[in-house]
């Protein structure tokens, strides 16, 4: 699956990866429902360590849309109040 | 992946859709979609540029501030050495101010420094992916039929579309930020033009709303440590200092 974190690039990782990434997203999406901010920091980093240990960075001039489109790595979380809600970034 | 997709894809995807709708002829919705990418690409420069004059700005100020930070030190010591506590305290004031503001200054100068790289790599990025997409429009309208065509349409624009709509995302946090610090920017300049930073021999102590306004901003207790230091420097003759030098001259 192709994955981008917005603001860097694209990402190819192994579709088992969807599992384990739609989990951490679904508990960021509790954590921000419960304004917990450093819950929220601590499995945002997870998240993008995921994608920086098993990802490969797109070559520039492949042209492919996303499967999972992450927020940018500086995400406040005012912003991330808009971005991880319902079912978070991946819906189930 | 299917399943897969987040709500800024969402989004994305549908802008892309409403570009491709827009034409009914594949050539003419591949010609509009790289015209589009192309104006991106201004608009990317024209971000940059804007990056990059804010960060100019900030850096000349903070190096006025560095050099009125050297002056009230000196001119605090001067006036200790003269016996004048109040004048000394009214510097240090204005000096803990200037140090802050400096502070932040130094900071911000820093993320506009990483913004500007970052933009950068982006530009760069998607130049090379509206090149692809150039690349592809042509082989896309020589080889396939009209139906055939907006298929592989759909797949080259969305590629290009969503790092279109990405760097536009990362443009507006750009320029928000740029405004913050233009707004931060121009707050030390109205301090600057109040004469906040300026020499303050050339104004008693305590006089003027200035140093009213000093007070509630300034941390009473680093101006009490810095002027205890000071005292202590000179009544242990820590003559090293040239405004301490200055001042046993004109006791």
């Amino acid at each position: 699956m192709i994955v981008r974190i917005s603001g860097e690039g694209q990402f190819r990782l192994p579709d088992e990866d969807a599992g384990r990434l739609n989990e951490l997203d679904n508990r960021a999406v509790k954590a921000v429902e419960q304004g917990d901010e450093t819950g929220f920091r601590e499995l945002w980093s997870q998240m993008l360590e995921l994608v920086a240990s098993d990802g490969n960075a797109l070559a520039d001039d492949e042209l492919v849309e996303s499967d999972v489109i992450l927020p940018p790595r500086d995400v406040t979380f005012q912003e991330a109040k808009g971005e991880f809600t319902g079912d978070g970034l991946i819906p189930d | 992946m299917p399943g897969l997709g987040g709500r800024m894809s969402t989004v994305i995807k549908a802008k892309i859709s409403r570009m491709l709708d827009r034409a009914e002829d594949p050539g003419e919705t591949l010609d509009y979609g790289y015209q589009k990418q192309v104006e991106m690409l201004q608009n990317v420069k024209k971000g940059i540029a804007d990056v990059v004059t804010a960060k100019k700005r900030l850096q000349m100020q903070s190096g006025k501030l560095e050099q009125q930070v050297v002056k009230l030190d000196t001119q605090a010591r001067q006036a200790l050495a003269q016996g004048n506590e109040p004048l000394a305290r009214t510097a240090l004031e204005r000096k803990t101010l200037a140090q802050t503001e400096l502070q932040t200054l130094d900071t911000q100068v820093k993320e506009l420094e990483g913004q500007q790289e970052q933009l950068t790599a982006n530009e760069q990025k998607l130049r090379q992916k509206i090149e692809q997409f150039r690349t592809k429009k042509e082989v896309i309208k020589a080889q396939y039929s009209a139906a055939e065509a907006q298929v592989r349409i759909g797949e080259a624009a969305s590629g290009v579309g969503e790092e279109m709509a990405d760097l536009g995302l990362a443009m507006q946090r750009a320029e928000d930020k740029t405004e913050q610090m233009r707004a931060r920017a121009g707050a030390v300049e109205e301090l600057e033009a109040a004469g906040t930073f300026d020499d303050i021999t050339q104004l008693g102590p305590g006089e003027d709303d200035i140093d009213r306004q000093l007070k509630e901003l300034t941390s009473g207790a680093q101006v009490d440590d810095e002027l205890a230091k000071m005292k202590a420097e000179l009544e242990t003759g820590g003559g090293d200092s040239p405004a301490l030098e200055q001042g046993k001259e004109n006791p």
